[in-house]
């Protein structure tokens, strides 16, 4: 397979990387090797680390992180922008449809069994809508890229996407070790991000509340693996960062426990799924939940960022129908691409997938991580006839796609450039009145050679990513 | 602020200074061990004893020798007051309260974990047990800089502040005690040579045998070494100091809340009884009379600070 290399075109650099390259090739490359160790000295010290489930001894790792920036045109960025903000606005009418008149279902755009059997659909959500008509706030749309200006779209993270936190410190980490990189290269901004973060919770308020929102960020805790994220989060947006044992339902608000007593909360931030939000209402046995909170949230007491039940619209069964969800809702031609999915429920897409598993990406339609999926092309046979049997067990549980020629760019690997696969992304805020996409996002490279899954928990790293002004 | 970050860093704080004071006693240890000609066992089990942790060490030791009782207190896994333990629940509290913490105390506080882990990762030898300590020693007052370089001084200062002053008034007193209960058996050795060495090592764990020269001009005693220790308000790691320090941040708070809490009443009550007596009325009583009651009310006093600003749920 070929692979379109984002920095080199034949041994030359691109357009956007011309600036960077010609400064790669005057650095001393032992130097570039130490900035390596430096920025990793800051990575650890600042204690920017992910925790990794079940493994004892080594729980908290660092991910890799590359000093190879991955450079973004601003007419490239420009055309995405598009194409992210028509698909999320779209999501946000697909969720306030689906909870209230479900008008893609009688108009038959959408199968009703596909709703129906999810797990992701909340029915307490039937009939709520948020402030703002807002149900996800915060999304992540995870992008590929196969040739110059082919770019798809992978997969929605309508409920909690995690990473913002590395797109910030990868940047300050390049400030600090780079300094004179940004003076000749005009990079956008991605630091006000918490900033505007806080501006568009703010936004979604409920109505009652009519003094400067109060906000906070729910964390299962110091053991979850984005706890991290979480309190960086927190600090920069001047939030306070709580968990369930923190809050008290009084006099119907949603309150926090303060050395002054208990304080109500107006926008709760949650980085908790769905399933632990509320006991009451959800899991019983959830001790990361606050019982009641979903009364007091259809009532309008709290916002709740993303919106209970926004996972839905993530669900890989239903990413399968995006192109017709974005025609129904704007009116319009999706500007970005899916990827050619086959749903396995489907008997004829179920024979083609077993027929063809060694050529494609097969993957649980709940899964996350990188786990329960296959690699066609980089699966031995036992491999695939263990899976085939899954398959053929539980079909409605998968969905297939073809191997995707992923585009590549150069990492720092002994010294010396060598191209990895990447993916992008980019982080957007939703608020009733606008939708603001922070220039870049967070690349996901994959560390090995070859390798197409560039998920953290599968070892992959992260680096910088620039979008140049015009 | 939320209760459970107050609560954060109170307990931060007390870690990171029971890091230090724990150094500081084996620091103690190893150099009464150095200067003795024949076995240190003795003083090795007082060392034990004044860090409260007799019982502990005994399930897992048959004898107080040098080796063994330098790797429980600075790295035993199993001992949940080693320095290695508690570094990491001090560690742990930090990122709770993380949000609470400038960037240069977190930093700060991270490094202190990482260098003093790596530190402790392989058993301590008498050779390099003076690196660790320094290194010990050397973080946790890098966390103490920045927290005083850094913070606003508000009510997080406080809380930090309070839990510090706390435990340190314990540790004082506790070391205190153990001179009375295992350095002292015998009236008879009262002011003989071999007493005022111990009472040095006293002062050597709370890195005052030299400010204690300056302000006595050479001359030791128990009874000044005590009022030193106990009533002195220039000495930073005196019991009246922790509680003229408490006091104050005590009363910081509640002026800054707007409330009075049954804390601030205890927290003048024994401030009053340490201001009215002399080293001679101490001594009257029993310095170690003394000790009990004040461990006992200092106790108490942080009890009371958790529950008035509800640190739990």
């Amino acid at each position: 397979m070929d692979f379109f290399d984002e920095m080199l075109d034949n041994g030359a650099p691109r357009e956007s990387y011309a600036s960077y390259h010609a400064w790669y090739e005057s650095q001393d490359k032992k130097l570039l090797k130490r900035k390596m160790t430096e920025a990793e000295a800051v990575f650890r010290r600042t204690g920017i680390t992910f925790n990794v489930y079940g493994k004892r001894d080594a729980d908290e790792r660092l991910i890799p992180f590359d000093i190879i920036p991955r450079i973004i045109a601003a007419r490239e960025w420009a055309r995405l922008t598009l194409g992210i903000e028509q698909r999320v606005k779209a999501i946000n009418a697909f969720l306030h449809d689906i909870y209230h008149n479900q008008e893609i279902l009688k108009a038959g755009i959408l199968p009703s069994a596909l709703i129906e059997n999810n797990d992701a659909f909340l029915p307490q959500m039937i009939g709520v809508t948020p402030p703002g008509k807002v149900y996800t706030h915060i999304v992540g749309v995870d992008l590929v890229r196969t040739g110059a200006d082919d770019f798809f779209v992978l997969e929605d993270n309508a409920r909690t996407p995690s990473g913002v936190s590395y797109m910030l410190e990868n940047r300050e980490t390049m400030l600090q070790i780079f300094p004179e990189l940004f003076s000749r290269n005009k990079v956008q901004r991605v630091n006000n991000y918490p900033q505007t973060l806080r501006q568009s919770l703010e936004a979604c308020a409920p109505k009652h509340c009519t003094d400067k929102p109060v906000i906070a960020v729910l964390t299962p805790g110091i053991h979850n693996s984005a706890y991290f994220e979480h309190a960086f989060l927190a600090d920069q947006m001047g939030a306070e960062l709580v968990e369930a044992n923190d809050i008290r339902i009084r006099d119907k608000k949603v309150c926090m426990r303060t050395t002054q007593g208990y304080t109500p909360i107006d926008v709760l931030y949650r980085r908790v799924d769905d399933d632990y939000l509320d006991p009451l209402n959800f899991k019983p046995e959830s001790m990361l939940g606050i019982p009641g909170i979903m009364d007091i949230y259809r009532a309008g007491g709290i916002t709740i960022a993303n919106a209970p039940g926004s996972g839905i619209a993530d669900d890989k069964a239903i990413y399968s129908y995006m192109p017709d969800i974005v025609r129904f809702y704007t009116g319009e031609k999706a500007l970005l691409r899916n990827v050619e999915t086959w749903r396995c429920s489907d008997p004829d897409s179920l024979k083609y997938v077993l027929e063809h598993l060694g050529d494609l990406v097969v993957k649980e339609v709940h899964g996350s991580g990188g786990y329960g999926m296959l690699v066609g092309p980089a699966s031995t046979k036992a491999e695939i006839d263990r899976f085939a049997k899954k398959l053929r067990k539980n079909p409605s549980n998968y969905i297939a796609q073809p191997t995707l020629a992923l585009s590549t760019t150069p990492i720092l690997n002994k010294g010396e450039l060598a191209p990895r696969h990447v993916d992008l992304r980019p982080f957007v805020l939703v608020a009733p009145d606008k939708i603001i996409t922070t220039p870049g996002g967070l690349t996901r490279v994959a560390m090995k050679k070859g390798l197409l899954v560039v998920n953290s928990s599968q070892g992959g790293g992260t680096k910088d990513t620039w979008v140049l002004e015009d | 602020m939320l209760g459970k970050t107050a609560g954060s860093l109170f307990w931060m704080f007390r870690y990171m200074e029971r890091c230090e004071n724990t150094a500081r006693l084996t620091e103690a240890g190893f150099y009464i061990a150095l200067t003795r000609s024949k076995s240190a066992e003795d003083e090795w089990q007082s060392i034990i004893k004044a860090a409260g942790m007799e019982s502990k060490f005994e399930t897992l030791h048959d004898t107080y020798d040098g080796p063994s009782v330098i790797n429980f207190l600075l790295r035993e896994k199993d001992n949940p007051a080693s320095v290695r333990s508690m570094i990491d629940l001090a560690r742990s509290n930090a990122r709770t309260a993380r949000t609470a913490l400038t960037r240069e105390v977190w930093e700060a506080v991270n490094e202190a974990w990482l260098n003093i882990c790596e530190a402790l990762k392989k058993p301590v030898t008498p050779k390099g047990l003076p690196e660790i300590l320094a290194l010990i020693k050397r973080q946790t007052a890098l966390v103490e800089g920045a927290l005083q370089g850094t913070m606003l001084r508000n009510d997080i200062f406080d809380f930090a502040r309070l839990g510090m002053f706390i435990e340190r008034a314990d540790n004082t007193a506790r070391i205190l005690d153990v001179k009375y209960h295992v350095l002292l058996p015998s009236v008879s050795l009262v002011g003989g040579s071999l007493d005022n060495v111990q009472w040095e090592t006293i002062l050597r764990s709370v890195s005052a045998n030299r400010s204690y020269r300056w302000v006595n001009k050479g001359a030791i005693s128990p009874k000044s070494i005590a009022n030193f220790l106990t009533l002195d308000r220039s000495m930073p790691r005196s019991l009246m100091f922790c509680q003229c320090e408490i006091a104050h941040n005590l009363g910081h708070l509640n002026r800054a809340y707007g409330t009075q809490h049954e804390s601030q009443t205890l927290s003048e009550a024994l401030l009053n009884s340490l201001q009215s007596q002399t080293i001679d009325s101490v001594m009257a009583q029993g310095l170690h009379e003394f000790i009990t009651n004040f461990l006992r009310q200092n106790q108490a006093l942080g009890a009371q600070i958790e529950s008035d600003y509800s640190f739990y749920a």
